[in-house]
Order: structure tokens, then sequence, then C-alpha cells
């Protein structure tokens, strides 16, 4: 790449609100090339609603978004960039393999939706990644939670990006597919990829990341090296869990028609 | 087959068949994105179209296509804008278009509600060579749009947050689907009738699901069997005198019955080889909590 010093994601004094409730209240998160960088915070603190203004899915209200150091409204490389949603959003009312699944995310390398040789190569290199490639023919419903992630992360993978951007990529995984999911972003990492990272706790990437950021309240409370995990959270094997609803999840529907 | 004999026949049969494909073809990307009864309120409004055609001396095929395609922009936009009174806002848009329809085909001076029952229900027997003219064109471009698109529209309506960080247009893509429903009910409207539209373009669909495992094998099976009961039910109405509409809906749905109680003893057999072919205590499967499972109601 012929531009080091920019960054590949820039947010500077970011604030969104969702209906009239301030999320964001001017945050500053800077993600450079090679970077590991997750985001930290209780339910409510404003981490996914951070990430998905870097995506364009949530208006800000004040400040500026880069990309690859583009404005994000005149973004246009999608293809650079692969995102992983939460779990729940990625559900139709008709059945579909993973194949088909995970062939959605190269649409965006493709010209009007054609598929070449190099695009189907590209889907099976993905699936390979995240261990699925004998599942490929089998219905996305007929998956555990853990393998229904892969797929997501496989479909981000597609389009072979620079960054990735994973809201909350252990959330309901079980052990099995964490570790797969771990390895296959050691080796992203370790091939160049940029990494953003919306997490719960540090959990098992914990010696992946270089930077936390921490949220609080919509504010960065903290900007650095990983928070050593202290009390009861730091024992082996800890395993964080309590029920949360997902409300800024999804997009609010209208009844009748959705 | 003496029925092929008939000019009236050719032409119901040629357009029963462009119904039997549209219809799923569409309905597919409906189901998928969980509008499966917008069909029906396009049809509604799509009534207006046609009682707008009689009150003008317009084709009433054109004139509700105008009509229905202006209908679904404006649910589309609704969707988009409306957020928490759309429902209520589509209700309007609903009742409004089929009360308007009555009312301007009552105002007509060659209308009168018996027409309107034709459209309402479908009627064979009067589909004319320029409505037949008017079909095939819009069947093409039915065709043309969910074949063609057919990558970027699963994308759209399987994860439109995430179809949208893949720089696709969703904003148009979901217009043209609604533009798509919205031509395809005009296209079923003379076979099948404003009123029962919808069946057609879900029913087939959920049949075929029972089945499949795949988009394009559900998109393939469900063009089949609308294809089928368009054809059978055309049949039907020719030896029986019975209405086509209903037939057609009718055997749809006993399609959809005769399926899923083929596919309950498929289904079982598929989870015993899916079984056979894993080693039992898979840590894949084990690990996770029925709590923390598929339902993804909870999040860790």
């Amino acid at each position: 790449m012929t531009e080091p010093v920019e960054p590949v994601i820039s947010l500077r004094g970011i604030r969104a609100e969702l209906g009239s409730r301030p999320v964001l209240r001017g945050i500053d998160l800077t993600v450079d090339r090679g970077e590991v960088v997750a985001l930290l915070g209780a339910n409510g603190s404003g981490k996914s609603t951070a990430v998905r203004t870097i995506i364009g899915q949530v208006p800000v209200s004040a400040g500026e978004i880069e990309l690859f150091g583009t404005p994000r409204a005149r973004f246009r490389d999608w293809a650079r960039l692969g995102y992983v949603p939460q779990r729940t959003t990625a559900a139709g009312g008709v059945p579909a393999t993973v194949g088909e699944v995970v062939s959605s995310g190269r649409l965006s390398r493709t010209r009007f939706g054609v598929f070449r040789k190099a695009d189907h190569a590209a889907v099976r290199r993905a699936l390979d990644l995240v261990g699925m490639t004998d599942r490929v023919k089998d219905s996305v419903n007929a998956l555990s939670g853990g393998q229904h992630q892969r797929v997501l992360i496989a479909r981000a993978l597609a389009s072979e990006p620079e960054l990735l951007i994973m809201d909350e990529p252990m959330a309901g995984v079980d052990l099995a597919s964490q570790e797969v999911l771990a390895q296959t972003l050691r080796e992203q990492v370790a091939a160049g990829s940029t990494v953003l990272l919306v997490l719960h706790e540090l959990g098992p990437l914990e010696p992946l990341i270089d930077r936390a950021v921490v949220l609080r309240d919509g504010c960065v409370l903290h900007d650095g090296p990983p928070p050593r995990a202290v009390g009861q959270h730091a024992l082996p094997g800890h395993d964080h869990v309590h029920p949360h609803a997902a409300h800024d999840a999804e997009p609010i529907r209208t009844g009748l028609l959705s | 087959m003496d029925f092929l004999n008939y000019d009236f026949m050719q032409r119901a049969l040629l357009a029963a068949v462009l119904v039997g494909i549209t219809a799923p073809a569409v309905g597919i990307y409906l189901v998928q994105r969980r509008q499966a009864l917008m069909g029906d309120g396009i049809g509604h409004v799509a009534m207006t179209g046609v009682g707008l055609g009689f009150l003008l001396s317009w084709s009433p095929v054109w004139m509700a296509t105008l009509v229905s395609v202006l209908g679904a922009v404006l649910m589309e936009l609704i969707r988009w804008y409306g957020r928490t009174r759309g429902d209520i806002a589509l209700a309007m848009l609903f009742y409004g278009g089929m009360a308007g329809g009555v009312m301007l085909i009552n105002l007509a001076p060659n209308g009168s509600n018996a027409n309107l029952t034709s459209y309402l229900f479908g009627s064979l027997s009067t589909v004319s060579e320029s409505d037949v003219t008017a079909i095939i064109l819009l069947a093409a471009f039915v065709v043309l749009v969910t074949l063609g698109l057919r990558r970027q529209l699963f994308a759209v309506s399987q994860d439109e947050e995430f179809a949208r960080v893949t720089g696709l247009p969703v904003r148009a893509l979901n217009l043209l689907t609604a533009i798509t429903a919205a031509v395809t009910v005009t296209v079923a409207m003379r076979v099948v009738g404003l009123l029962l539209v919808s069946a057609l373009m879900v029913v087939p669909v959920a049949a075929a699901q029972q089945l499949t495992r795949s988009f394009a094998a559900t998109f393939a099976i469900a063009v089949a069997i609308g294809i089928t009961v368009t054809i059978g039910g055309t049949v039907t109405s020719y030896y029986q005198d019975v209405p086509p509409g209903a037939t057609i809906v009718l055997l749809t749905i006993g399609a959809f019955i005769a399926l899923t109680a083929l596919a309950s003893p498929l289904a079982r057999r598929r989870a015993r080889a899916l079984a056979a072919a894993q080693p039992s205590g898979d840590p894949a499967e084990c690990a996770i909590p029925a709590s923390r499972g598929a339902s993804g109601k909870v999040g860790v």
C-alpha cells in the first residue's frame, strides 16, 4: 500500500442518538493498519452503536468518520472491509445453505453479481479458513450457534478484506468454535489484517489484542493496553454469562409487513 | 386435450403458466424478508388502478400496474421512514386502495361491481389478446429481475445490514423488489384475482421449503409447484366450470399439505444420516448449553 501512515479507521468527536437518547457523547477512536483493537464496555455503553456508526448503520449527529483516509460518506471501496454482525441479525424466512450465505459476502468483489472462477475459489477459501467446507451444502438453520458464527465470519472473509469489524463474535459460541475463531483471527492478523472487535470481555482472544478501548455511557474511559481481569473474572475458564436484550441489534420494523 | 382448440383457453393457459412462474419467483424474496403479506396489500391498492382504468376507458391491466407500482413504492417509503406508525399508514393505504377501487368503478359509465369481481377473483375466459400481450411483457420483466439479480436480492433479503456494508444499493434493490412484486400482482390479476394473488406468491414457497435446504432449490421447486397448480387449476376450471382462481389456490394449499406430510419422514431420515455421519460426542455440538444455542435471544 502506498499510504502507510493513514489510519484505517478514524473517529473524531462522534455523537449519536438513538431516538432522543444520546448513546455516543463524543468518541475518538483511531485504528492503525495491522492493529487489533477491542472495544469493551458494559451493556448500553455504546460499543455496538460505535461500530455501527463506522459502517454507516447509525447516523451520527456530530463528528467525523474516515475509513482508509476517506470520509465515510464518500467511501465506496466496501470490499476492503469485512463486517461480522451480531449473530441474531442474519436469519431469512427461506432456507439457505452455508455456501449461499458465504457467497453473498463476495458480491462486493463482483461486477453485477456475476461470479467468476476466482470468486468461487475465494468463497471456498473462506469456508476452509473457518473449517466449514464439509458443511457447504447444509442449511444454515441446522447449525449450532458457534457454527453459525463461523459462517458469518467466512462471509466477511469472502471479499478478502483488509479490515475486519466484528460485533461480539464470541457471543453464544461453544468452546470448540471459539478455538476455531481465535485461530482464524490469528491467521488474519498474521497476514496483516486490521481488526476492530466489539467484545463483552477479552476472553480467549486476549493474547491477540494490541489495544483496548473501554466505553462507558457513550464516552471513552480507557484507551491503551488491554485491562487485566480482576477478582472472579480473572479465574481461568471463567465464563461470563448474563442475559441482556439486544435492543439495538435489529432495526425497528413496522408490524404488518415485516 | 380438446380445450387446446379454443383460442380463449390457449390465452388462459399461457397467462396461467406465466403467473405460475412469476408469482413464486417474486414471492420467495418477500417470504425471505418476512413480508409475506406485501402481495396482499399491493392487490388491494391495485383495485384503485382497475377502477381508474374503467373510469378513463384505459386498459385496466396497465392502469393497475401503474397504480400498484406507485402503491408499492409508497409502502417501501413508509417502511423506510414510517417507523413506529408505519403499520397504521400501511393499513390506510390498503383499505384506501380497495375503497377507491369500488368507488371509481361505480362512477365509471360502463363499470359495475360485476366487472370488479372478475378482477378480484380472476376470470380466465375474459382474458383478451391485449391482456396477454401485457402479461407477457410484464412477466418478462419479473423473470429478468428475479433471476438476473438473484444474488443481490438474496443478499438484501437475507441480511439487509450486511448487504449495505458490502456496498450494495440496498434502497434501490428494495424499491425494485417492491416494484417487481407490484408488477407480478397485475400479471396474476386476470388469472387468480387480486384478492388471491398473495397466496400464489407465498404458498408455493412455503410448500417447497418443506423439502429443501438451499435457496436455489426452494426457488426451483416453488416455481415448479406454481406452474403445476396454475395449469392444473386452469384445466380443472375448464372441465368442471369452477372459478379458476379459487381452484388454483386450493390446489396450492393441497400441495403444501401433501409436501408437509411427505417431508416429516424425509427430515427424520436426514437427521439419522447426519447423526450417523458425525461421531457421537462431537464437542462442537455438546459444548453449548441449551440457553445459549440457536435461539439467539441471549447474548454473552
